[in-house]
């Protein structure tokens, strides 16, 4: 299947992130339109062009926008710009590349929903690209895309970017929210949804990077030409960041329904150094792993999660046969107990006790009984914990004892880890 | 050290900025970052008293985010990811090397006070570019063990008068206080 690019079209043209030169290759065009149109229309397209959200959830973004309730000012737009799922390159991509192509689409939600305040929430790392996106908002106020009385239109939008300060959690949206409105990070209960009280307890829509990158291509082409890119429950392209034990680990747009082989053997270059392939794992740090075997899943939120992982924030990281599972698990456990917020007990306690049975395993020191230990703490933090950072710490361990159990009766057997010394020579 | 002229007004611009001056405490705590390098317990009761919040407020705040400093670190930040996808890449190879050449252990600072440096299990969004590490904010991907030679002999040379000897001429003055992360445990 042809890669057809929808948000990286014009990434080649350069200095696409100056204002000039992306409404040269188009830009703002689509919210120009899209200030032609009633709200509800747009809110209408949205949800016929079948766009879902592409932080990790995949819930359809059309449908996310009609649950605000009616009458009920104000409202904000918030962009989640807290990339931090291990693996996961893509929002820093298109920020770099394209500014304003975020900002536009931010533009539009915020028209779409009728909020006249719009937030970007950028995690602290990502320090020039925060840049990248206060250069975008300053030359779009000078050129009367953000303001008062936008073009001549009669409505206002404000744009404000906020700068995240090293906490994973803020990803999650209710956490994302209480942080913005300057607390600790931590998440809320849901019900309400932010939808309904979201950030100062007002109706608030949250949206990806990617997500909104996708809303000036649907306005400027409409629903149908969107639909007809990707799979009947997946319409349009998916930016995938290929990472681990490629040739050529990187962005890459794929249309989805793409087999997930096309992505690791032609854009990724294949295996790095003749190797064969032991495991990927789509999604980020928190998604199930998949084997060989799964080479020919499409790369599409129900495809992937019918084979029984997750597509997630669209990572895809490649581990070829020289790979310690047990150890890659284990980085992922000790982050997710770093990264725990704390406020609930399962979580806390959960992460912390899975990432010292992990170390034991490295280092040699695992009992027989500690493989089900693992998995019994799993059992306990999964669907138990307040928000579903707890539950995604354990689907990757989980899942990696479940193809590769006897790697970890490895480590208990052999005293330590038996992948310590690379099979580099033998293959080379 | 009581806050800059400049700070503070930025600090109470952001509060009128924001529908809830709570929301500007975080900006601010960059603010103070940015001007004296770590935020202390001073700096955060300066902080309470712009935005009329009380100080334990912006404490809980503060202690919550791993970014801000509560005390002076070397000239230069340097963290290198060890997390899976880096760790594929040979991270755990970079970060030892890394050691041995700074002659520092993981967290501390060099004896010329020039770099401190640290391993992450935090990934930093650049696994493409895998094994990486960043300077002062700055991506390094790639990471050869020659790069890093080249990367810490940058960072070594004395500051010049105006600005950090590592700044390439076409960066922005402002990054010279680039605001750097507390280390993490892993």
């Amino acid at each position: 299947m042809p890669v057809k690019p929808v948000l990286t079209k014009d990434f080649a043209t350069e200095n696409l992130e100056q204002l000039k030169v992306y409404e040269r290759a188009g830009g703002y065009a689509g919210f120009k339109k899209a200030l032609e149109m009633q709200p509800d229309e747009l809110v209408e397209l949205v949800k016929k062009s079948g766009l879902r959200g592409r932080g990790g959830a995949g819930f359809p973004t059309g449908n996310k926008w009609s649950f605000l309730p009616k009458g009920v000012y104000p409202r904000y737009l918030v962009c989640n710009a807290d990339e931090s799922e291990p693996g996961c390159f893509k929002d820093r991509y298109l920020i770099e590349k394209s500014p304003h192509q975020v900002l536009e689409g931010i533009l539009i939600a915020s028209y779409a929903i009728g909020s006249n305040l719009a937030f970007i929430y950028i995690r602290g790392e990502y320090l020039p690209q925060h840049d990248a996106l206060e250069t975008a908002i300053a030359e779009a106020r000078q050129a009367g895309y953000i303001g008062k009385n936008v073009l001549g239109k009669g409505y206002d939008i404000d744009v404000i970017l906020h700068r995240g300060a090293g906490a994973y959690i803020c990803g999650e949206e209710t956490a994302l929210l209480t942080s913005l409105e300057g607390y600790r990070g931590e998440p809320r209960l849901k019900p309400p949804f932010p939808a309904i009280k979201g950030l100062y307890g007002k109706p608030t829509i949250m949206n990806n990077v990617e997500t909104v990158c996708n809303l000036p291509h649907i306005v400027l082409n409409g629903a149908d030409w969107f639909k007809a890119i990707g799979t009947p429950t997946g319409s349009g392209t998916r930016l995938w960041c290929v990472s681990g034990h490629v040739n050529r680990p990187g962005n890459y747009e794929m249309e989805n329904g793409t087999p997930i082989r096309e992505l690791i053997e032609g854009q990724g270059g294949g295996v790095w150094k003749n190797r064969k392939l032991k495991a990927f794992q789509p999604g980020g740090a928190s998604m199930m792993v998949l084997l060989p075997e799964h080479l020919d899943v499409g790369l599409d939120f129900d495809a992937i999660q019918k084979a029984g992982s997750l597509a997630g924030a669209g990572a895809m990281v490649v581990m070829d046969e020289t790979t310690c599972m047990v150890d890659a698990a284990r980085r992922y456990v000790k982050f997710f107990s770093h990264e725990s917020c704390g406020k609930c007990t399962p979580c806390r306690e959960g992460t912390f006790w899975m990432a010292n049975l992990f170390d034991r395993f490295e280092a040699g020191d695992a009992k027989p009984g500690d493989i089900d230990l693992l998995l019994d703490i799993g059992y306990s933090i999964d669907g138990r914990s307040f928000c579903p950072l707890g539950d995604a710490s354990t689907w990757f361990p989980r899942s990696v004892i479940k193809f590769f159990r006897d790697e970890f009766q490895q480590h208990i057997s052999e005293k330590g880890c038996p992948f310590k010394k690379p099979v580099e020579e033998a293959v080379a | 050290m009581p806050l800059a002229k400049s700070t503070v007004e930025h600090i109470k611009g952001l509060a009128q900025r924001y529908p809830s001056r709570q929301s500007a405490i975080i900006p601010a705590l960059w603010a103070v970052q940015h001007e004296q390098g770590y935020v202390t317990k001073e700096a955060m009761a300066e902080i309470a008293e712009h935005l009329g919040l009380p100080s334990s407020l912006i404490e809980a705040t503060s202690s919550f985010y791993s970014m801000f400093l509560t005390k002076p670190e070397g000239r230069h930040d340097v963290v290198i990811c060890v997390n899976a996808p880096c760790m594929l890449r040979g991270a755990d190879e970079m970060a030892a090397y890394l050691q041995r050449t700074l002659g520092v252990r993981d967290g501390q600072t060099t004896s010329d006070g020039a770099i401190t440096w640290h391993s992450t299990i935090e990934c930093l969004g650049a696994c493409g570019g895998a094994p990486m590490m960043q300077v002062d904010h700055r991506f390094e991907e790639n990471l050869t063990e020659e790069r890093i030679d080249a990367i810490i002999e940058r960072l070594r040379q004395p500051v010049a008068a105006g600005g950090g000897a590592a700044l390439p001429a076409a960066e922005p003055a402002k990054r010279k206080t680039a605001p750097k992360r507390v280390r993490t445990q892993n």
